[in-house]
């Protein structure tokens, strides 16, 4: 059976129980159609980059599956009818990775990514992207 | 004459050992490849090669998707 990342977004004022609730109910989708769910991970709740369905912030939840497609694509046509869920992503990877996901490594490693950058000293008028991104931001809340 | 916009070619920051993955999900690495305003950086500019622009292009479009990373910063 193909492998598949799923990703979805709950709406913000939902109780993490709730959003437990999808991911189990999700699951069972899953398994129901003849698939299994190899790992759940949950980001929790997260600020959005932009306005999804009047929210700001969702709870985001990722299922790696191992599972036929009639079974993404029941699960993909309950995601669609579900309010709660404000939007998913389903896409086929060769393989799952192992441990957690990029999402999940942000906070251990910090400035990470960046110091294996040291070959690129001469795009120096544009080096500290990385630190600027929270202040944009805190500029758009202000906006609010 | 010339030697003075000499420049050392730079190499794709994608290629060769220990190179960042690209992936959807890690928004950090990502964010340094989009400018202020949240467009993609041409590789021109990143020196990413051809074939892992067009993959950091799909993975920037499906993080976009997300919500992890804005389409426009206005």
């Amino acid at each position: 059976m193909p492998l598949y990342e799923h990703v979805f977004l709950a709406r913000q004022d939902l109780a993490q129980a709730q959003v437990d609730a999808l991911a189990e109910n999700a699951t069972k989708i899953v398994e129901d159609n003849g698939g299994k769910v190899v790992k759940t991970e949950t980001w929790g709740l997260r600020s959005l980059a932009y306005r999804i369905a009047k929210n700001r912030k969702a709870h985001y939840v990722e299922l790696d599956l191992d599972a036929p497609a009639a079974a993404i694509a029941e699960l993909e046509r309950q995601s669609n009818i579900n309010e709660d869920i404000i939007r998913f992503l389903t896409i086929r990877v060769d393989e799952h990775e192992t441990g957690p996901s990029a999402m999940m490594r942000r906070g251990d490693k910090e400035r990470g990514p960046r110091g294996d950058r040291g070959d690129r000293g001469d795009r120096g008028d544009r080096g500290d992207r990385g630190d600027r991104a929270p202040d944009f931001r805190a500029r758009e809340e202000e906006v609010e | 004459m010339a030697r003075a916009f000499f420049r050392r070619r730079k190499s794709c920051p994608f290629s060769g050992k220990d190179a960042p993955k690209i992936d959807y999900k890690d928004v950090r690495l990502l964010q340094g490849f989009i400018s202020e305003r949240g467009k993609i950086v041409p590789s021109r500019i990143t020196a990413v090669s051809s074939k892992k622009q067009r993959e950091l292009a799909k993975a920037i479009k499906r993080s976009r998707h997300l919500g992890l990373l804005p389409y426009i910063v206005k």
